[in-house]
């Protein structure tokens, strides 16, 4: 049992740093724009893709850098070419234009790459267990991606609370104008906000690729949880989609592992009804039930404090 | 905004044109849908109608929302696809226990089932508008698709829950069992509902929908709640959804969770959006082309889902109201006679902008059957044109008329927009246009 916590306490912060890295760049892409990006868990899709196929051509280290750039670049082409130029009809146009981007890129992906799962292996360099506890061999790999997005989520911080240019970033979230006034170009911060979103989502997909599967459909799984995330934190607030990333990290991480269920916690009380809707909840697994737990969390949160976790604002 | 008939200026003149004028559609739509399958009787085109019949009153049900009241959802299958398990289980059970039900009154208790679940999860989503809703939407859609695998007894699992549509009580001797009955009970309830939708535009609900639209504050201050509005035009748009899900359901005598998945509601806002969701014939427009897309490209492409993607972000990014706003940004110009300003220089756009198309489909044809290999062929036929997909010379076309295409038809597009203008200002010159 101690076994259990403890692994699974490491792979639910591993997962929440994961949903870090991308709630980070969607949500201040939002409070900056006002458009949630729905195709951000496709740039995450397209960093594991280029990761993948770097790695064949150039190696994993050099793809750990180029893959993120590649994203990045198509984020902020994304910015300058479709969305400033929605921007004109409103958000849900700019909601819109993303939604379509992401089904776009998803047939793209699956066009080039095909629909099966890639053969994305982690590098040789970290394919050995880092250490070993209560018996399981803990892979150094992950520990890697654990370090990467801890770095990345310091190095963000500091660029944005102690540099100038997040300062002017910051100041460009919420007065625009007045930036614009004092002669810094706003439209180009906003495409290199987008960018960076879009690049950390990339990075993101390049070193999880090998641990998690990297496929045409893994942009379809993710989203719907990195939105659960964003709103859960409160929409636009940064240390919120921090807290909600590891609080549903750890979440999912645990009820896939734990396997308990009415009928085995319960099990003299069976109601034996034949089979029913009662019998199907009773006999369901807390695995079983894993994937529909961030949307149980949003709806309870969107009842019990519609602002989200560190929301300023009602959302 | 909405409606068609009353911004025009004539409606003032003579009403007792406009409004024989406004009956005629409904009429000549009424006798369309009899006489189709007179016409094309084939059992290829009856499925196929019944099926943008299905499409048509979902994407409707769909504009109550986006449209009327400003809620983009992406999660609006969830009552399609509740109303067809409620019809599905209430077919089961009048087989079994011989109740008294006829077929045709089926989609009725799939409206109910949409409407019931609008009722329970409605609340709490339609508290806010905008973005929120949309997020909501989509992860309330996700968690009702994903419980449907778990209650199995319900839902059936991955393979659904099947019945006999035959097994019903007959009314006036009709079984049910041959397409073309089935078509017409679907062109019954299509004719029905969206009768019924269109009052529904017209109704004081209608409008104060449009007002939350638009500006809920106001809304508040003219003592409506906005929430309260938005919450009755989704109980409106789930019954609507709930009735094509129960059609669906007699349509294919199965039901399974495809049908509340968020494909399904991806297609429903595909084909509302692309259609245009500013005048109520918009979803009608975008049901038919996106179904009849979803049925012909099949046959034909790989990739035709990358298709619907690219025209629907070409529609999102140049015309946003869709193939409605674009027939309806002509109006005016009929109307002042100076339509024929503009049609030379759309006759000249039509080429390059046809060259650039038949590109961008050469590029993702040649790009498909090169990754996926030699299983689907490597002959591209495009406009009755053989392209190997193998050949640098199909490669070289295609980049040339990808490229080509495009500077030529931006420079057609900037003659379209010039001759627009001045079609426009003889147009107002003469009074058509505000």
């Amino acid at each position: 049992m101690l076994e259990l916590i403890v692994i699974s306490t490491i792979n639910g912060v591993l997962f929440g740093m994961l949903l870090f890295l991308l709630s980070s760049g969607l949500t201040v892409i939002f409070s900056m724009m006002g458009v949630l990006n729905f195709a951000h868990a496709s740039f995450y899709m397209l960093g594991a893709f280029f990761g993948f196929q770097l790695t064949r051509w150039i190696g994993f280290w050099p793809a750990l850098v180029l893959a993120p750039l590649l994203v990045g670049a198509i984020g902020m082409a994304v910015e300058r070419y479709g969305l400033r130029n929605t921007h004109k009809h409103g958000h849900v146009a700019e909601l819109l234009l993303t939604f379509g981007l992401a089904f776009a890129i998803e047939e793209i992906v699956s066009m080039v790459w095909g629909k099966g799962p890639m053969d994305y292996r982690v590098p040789a360099l970290l394919d050995f267990p880092a250490f070993t506890i209560f018996s399981t061999n803990y892979p150094a790999y992950k520990i890697f991606m654990l370090a990467v997005s801890v770095a990345i989520f310091v190095a963000l911080l500091v660029t944005l609370k102690r540099t100038r240019v997040g300062l002017i970033v910051q100041a460009a979230l919420t007065h625009p104008s007045m930036v614009a006034h004092l002669g810094h170009n706003v439209g180009r911060v906003f495409m290199l906000v987008f960018g960076v979103g879009a690049a950390l989502a990339g990075v993101a997909g390049v070193i999880a690729g090998p641990a998690l599967v990297t496929q045409s459909d893994m942009a379809t799984l993710l989203g719907p949880i990195l939105f659960v995330v964003v709103v859960f934190g409160g929409l636009g607030s940064l240390s919120g989609a921090f807290i909600a990333s590891l609080f549903i990290g750890l979440v999912q991480t645990f009820a896939v592992a734990l396997n308990g269920s009415l009928a085995s916690a319960f099990g003299p009380l069976d109601p034996s009804f034949g089979p029913s809707v009662i019998t199907d909840i009773w006999n369901v697994t807390i695995s079983q039930i894993a994937p529909i737990l961030p949307y149980v969390l949003l709806v309870l949160i969107l009842i019990v404090r519609p602002m989200g976790l560190m929301g300023s604002r009602e959302t | 905004m909405i409606d068609v008939t009353s911004s025009a200026p004539v409606a003032t003149i003579e009403p007792k044109g406009q409004r024989l004028r406004f009956y005629g559609i409904w009429v000549i739509a009424a006798i369309a849908l009899v006489v189709l399958p007179l016409v094309f009787s084939s059992g290829g085109s009856l499925t196929s109608f019944s099926l943008i019949g299905i499409a048509i009153i979902f994407a409707l049900s769909y504009n109550i929302l986006l449209g009327q009241t400003g809620l983009l959802s992406f999660g609006h299958a969830v009552h399609y696809g509740i109303g067809g398990f409620f019809a599905i289980h209430l077919m089961n059970a009048v087989a079994a226990r011989g109740w008294p039900i006829p077929l045709p009154f089926v989609p009725l208790v799939g409206g109910i089932g949409g409407l019931l679940l609008a009722i329970v999860i409605g609340w709490v989503m339609t508290k806010r508008a905008g973005t929120v809703f949309a997020m909501i939407s989509l992860g309330i859609g996700e968690l009702v698709a994903s419980s449907s695998l778990i209650l199995r007894s319900v839902f059936g699992g991955e393979s659904g829950i099947t019945t006999d549509r035959t097994a019903l009580p007959h009314v006036f001797g009709w079984s049910f069992g041959p397409q073309i009955q089935i078509y017409y009970l679907i062109a019954f309830w299509l004719m029905i509902s969206a009768i019924a939708m269109y009052a529904l535009t017209r109704t004081p609900l209608g409008r104060i929908c449009n007002a939350v639209r638009d500006n809920p504050e106001r809304v508040e201050f003219i003592g409506y709640d906005p929430h309260v509005v938005r919450y009755i035009a989704y109980g409106f748009a789930g019954f609507f959804a709930g009735v094509a899900g129960g059609l669906s359901a007699i349509n294919f005598e199965i039901a399974n969770s495809a049908y509340l998945g968020a494909a399904q509601s991806g297609i429903v806002l595909f084909a509302t959006f692309i259609g245009g969701t500013a005048y109520f014939f918009g979803p009608i427009l975008g049901a038919i082309l996106v179904t009849y897309l979803q049925l012909g490209l099949t046959d034909v492409t790989t990739v035709w889902q990358l298709y619907f993607g690219i025209i629907f972000i070409g529609i999102v990014m140049f015309a946003p109201g869709g193939m409605a706003g674009i027939l309806m940004m002509h109006r005016p110009l009929v109307r002042a006679g100076t339509l024929g300003m503009i049609i030379p220089s759309y006759l000249v756009a039509l080429i390059p902008t046809l060259a650039l198309a038949c590109g961008v489909i050469l590029v993702i044809e040649t790009i498909a059957r090169y990754t996926q290999g030699e299983g689907s062929g490597a002959i591209i036929n495009l406009l009755g044109i053989p392209f190997n997909a193998t050949s640098p010379l199909t490669w070289f076309a295609a980049a040339i008329l990808t490229i080509g295409g495009f500077f030529v038809a931006r420079l057609s597009w900037r003659r379209i927009a010039e001759a627009w203008d001045r079609a426009t200002t003889v147009a107002r010159d003469r009074g058509y246009l505000a």
